[in-house]
């Protein structure tokens, strides 16, 4: 695969400190349009920090201290207007969350809050989400009951249409499936295959065999460095460096 | 036991009181318009007491709901750490303050400013009655709602924000949204503490048991009639037997109230 590809994000020299942790070391990659990215590592190797990075989440952390540019689309995020930018960058976190709403509000909730109020605009976002998410067919009859009646794969599903509602550009998966059954997170990871057609995807995995199944590319981080980034295919056949044969084939993690 | 403490309370004053009803039907009781207990012929109405409590009660909601969320929500959202423990530590201060005391600063501060403004006779009115139970309430709706605010999972707030809400949206339509059920709860206490309560209201509210006519005239509350009347009464007689009757009509009110706060606070913790 030698098509150009668009870069979407970039990261240059990012060191991120929590207090005294040093929590990523000179951090330098790209991330391109279209793909799905995976980031694997074992517990404590910056993963989560760098996705919470990306869309300024650790600002509301005290103790964030960051060095380094990250730059979206040719602009320093820190540049952009922190609301607009976590709107573009959207994240899915490892528990599904539905607010204590309906199915609908909740879908509706991103749109209402950035200024949307007309009803059949609404109603077609929300069909829209759910459809993306692969969901609408399962709660179609009952979008006004209450989002925590349903089960997780179908709530994880929910956060995603709940973001596919804001209209992203990038989505941020941070470990989305360790609270789920097998089937469900078959359902999910179909989810981001399709989903990659129109956004950047981001995901952060504990698991090495979701990464080897549905990345494009992957990238190794062991405490806080990057130790590999490759082709998905490449780093999981011949990886290069030794730590990441290691981890790859369950040695440590 | 505490079930049963409270049952033979209300059987106690049932006992002492529906001897009233004897001689007064109960609509009369409740609904005819003059309270003059020592005339001949006594007249045992409790609409102005009745309504006293009600005006005067809904006075210090008005003043005391809005205050007391918005104290809340800045102490548990938006006050820095320090802030915060200095402000819970005040709030809970307030909330030690004997009613006495409260009363007796309305009595001789609240009472003549409230005069001087409104050019009145007399400054122990409804309106100071309302203001000085909002302070009382205030404690109460403040570390209750507070308490529901802080216990909104961190998740509601951190999905909002990723999606890009700000500060304010996220307070607002999440945590304020999410805490409802607990703010309802902490409103409902509050508000059964300023009906039961009696001694500030008898020294700041002028205390003439007649229906008023807007919240600048002296009104008499149900709690203040009982507290005032009842070392004068013979024991056993009707007078006597009409002050229980109005603690069972208190009770009921107190009863109803805590009941609402009861349900949502089942709610909330759902």
């Amino acid at each position: 695969m030698v098509e150009t590809k668009m870069t979407k994000i970039s990261i240059q020299d990012l060191t991120i400190h929590f207090g005294n942790v040093t929590a990523l070391k000179n951090l330098n990659l790209d991330i391109y349009s279209n793909e799905i990215f995976t980031i694997i590592g074992p517990a404590n190797s910056g993963k989560s920090s760098l996705l919470q990075s990306l869309n300024r989440l650790n600002d509301l952390n005290a103790a964030y201290r960051k060095s380094g540019k990250i730059v979206m689309d040719g602009k320093d995020i820190d540049d952009l207007d922190v609301e607009s930018l976590r709107k573009r960058v959207s994240i899915v976190f490892a528990l599904p969350f539905p607010l204590p709403l309906s199915i609908f509000d909740n879908i509706a909730y991103g749109p209402r809050m950035h200024g949307i109020k007309n009803k059949t605009k609404l109603i077609k976002i929300v069909e829209k989400g759910l459809r993306e998410a692969y969901l609408w067919d399962e709660v179609k009859d009952r979008l006004h009951t209450p989002a925590m009646n349903l089960s997780g794969g179908q709530q994880q599903r929910l956060c995603i249409a709940r973001i596919l509602a804001v209209e992203p550009e990038v989505i941020m998966f941070d470990e989305p499936t360790s609270g789920l059954d097998p089937i469900s997170t078959a359902r999910v990871e179909e989810t981001m295959r399709v989903l990659k057609e129109r956004y950047t995807i981001i995901l952060v995995t504990n698991n090495v065999a979701q990464a080897a199944r549905v990345g494009d590319r992957t990238a190794f981080l062991l405490m806080g460095e990057l130790v590999e980034l490759d082709e998905t295919k490449q780093l999981f056949t011949s990886a290069r460096d030794k730590r990441t044969d290691d981890y790859i084939t369950g040695k440590f993690g | 036991m505490s079930i049963v403490i409270v049952a033979l309370i209300f059987a106690f004053l049932l006992k002492e009181g529906l001897s009233i009803f004897w001689r007064v039907p109960i609509s009369d009781f409740l609904f005819a318009r003059n309270w003059y207990p020592i005339s001949d012929p006594p007249q045992f109405g409790i609409l102005p007491l009745i309504i006293g409590s009600i005006l005067v009660t809904a006075g210090a909601g008005i003043i005391s709901i809005p205050i007391g969320i918005a104290s809340a929500l800045f102490i548990a959202e938006i006050a820095p750490r320090k802030t915060k423990e200095v402000l819970k530590a005040g709030i809970e201060l307030l909330a030690a303050i004997p009613s006495v005391v409260i009363g007796f600063i309305g009595m001789v501060t609240l009472g003549p400013f409230i005069k001087e403004i409104f050019n009145l006779s007399t400054g122990l009115t409804a309106l100071s009655g309302s203001i000085t139970l909002a302070f009382m309430a205030m404690p109460t709706i403040v570390s209750i709602a507070e308490d529901a605010i802080t216990a909104v999972p961190r998740q509601y707030r951190e999905a909002a924000i990723a999606m890009g809400a700000t500060k304010w949206q996220t307070t607002w339509r999440i945590v304020a949204y999410a805490a409802r059920p607990g703010m309802v709860a902490a409103v409902m206490l509050g508000i059964g503490r300023v009906i039961g309560e009696t001694m500030a209201v008898m020294m700041v509210t002028g205390n003439a048991a007649l229906i008023p006519h807007s919240i600048l005239q002296p009104v008499r509350t149900l709690t203040a009639t009982i507290a005032a009347e009842m070392g004068e009464t013979v024991q056993g007689g009707e007078h006597y037997a009409a002050l229980f009757a109005i603690g069972i009509v208190l009770f009921i009110i107190t009863f109803l109230i805590n009941g609402i706060a009861d349900i949502y606070l089942h709610k909330a913790k759902k």
